[in-house]
């Protein structure tokens, strides 16, 4: 992949949307991958029995397939230097799985030390899921 | 159970050291649809100047998770697990996380604030290397529901 180099880059830029599956399949690798077991991001049963619509995906994972997004755009995932989120609705995923979807906008750029700042926003249907997510990138 | 405000400003003692591999870097990269060689491609890594693969952004969620786990299961810090929802996270990188690295996490806790009868709970985490230097900050808020 070719690093995205700063005069290419300008304020108002956007990039995606991309969209991004996500399956029961997805939250056990994440899981094991993360060491996250908690029971309401894979047993139906124990998700409806706490009170939700069924399995939720991590917030971590959904904040993580975001952050895929971003390296991607940048072209380095080691120069995404900085990212935050708040975790506003749930993604619930059925047996048949789901999909979010993910775009950026350049809010800012910082010319002495070539980076820029992003907004992310991530969606799951009509539901916004990430709030204020935000990520600093190192350009080339 | 009520969250005890005692605890801000606490460190906790270090945890680790975390051994940081090249599968768990690929099993978490491909878990969050993390594409790029420099995750799962040694030489890839090497060309784009790191020293091995390259763990993505929010991997260190890993390590600082096992690190807070001592002050969210302290039963002094009254922390009621099955209320907590995870409310906010962010992390600064001073360098990427790559494989070999040896991380060692100590985790403050930053403030507790109380809302609408929920707790507000923010821990910071500082990961270092071998050497002692700064690799990542992470910062975590979890809001414990408050009963009913």
């Amino acid at each position: 992949m070719s690093v995205r180099s700063f005069e290419d880059v300008s304020i108002g830029e956007t990039f995606g949307p991309e969209v991004v599956a996500v399956g029961r399949d997805t939250l056990v690798a994440y899981a094991n991958a993360s060491g996250d077991q908690n029971p309401i991001h894979q047993d139906e049963a124990f998700a409806k029995g706490v009170g939700l619509p069924d399995v939720i995906a991590h917030g971590m994972w959904t904040m993580g397939a975001s952050s895929s997004v971003v390296a991607r755009w940048v072209g380095d995932a080691g120069r995404v230097l900085e990212f935050g989120t708040r975790f506003t609705k749930p993604v619930v995923v059925p047996t048949q799985g789901n999909e979010i979807s993910v775009t950026g906008v350049v809010k800012s750029v910082d010319a002495e030390r070539r980076r820029a700042t992003v907004d992310v926003t991530t969606t799951c249907g009509d539901d916004k899921v990430l709030g204020r997510c935000i990520a600093v990138v190192q350009l080339a | 159970m009520a969250v005890n405000t005692d605890f801000v400003g606490r460190t906790y003692p270090p945890s680790g050291p975390y051994a940081v591999s090249a599968a768990d870097i690929a099993a978490f990269a491909a878990a969050v649809g993390a594409t790029d060689p420099v995750h799962t491609d040694a030489e890839a890594a090497r060309a784009a100047g790191y020293a091995d693969v390259v763990a993505p952004p929010t991997m260190a969620v890993v390590y600082e998770q096992q690190s807070s786990r001592a002050y969210v299961a302290d039963p002094e810090a009254g922390i009621d697990y099955s209320r907590v929802v995870h409310g906010e996270e962010s992390f600064v990188h001073h360098r990427p996380i790559v494989a070999g690295d040896a991380l060692t996490a100590t985790t403050t806790v930053a403030s507790i604030r109380q809302a609408g009868g929920h707790s507000m709970i923010t821990v910071v985490t500082e990961l270092t290397d071998e050497a002692g230097a700064a690799v990542t900050t992470a910062s975590s808020t979890i809001v414990v529901r408050g009963g009913e």
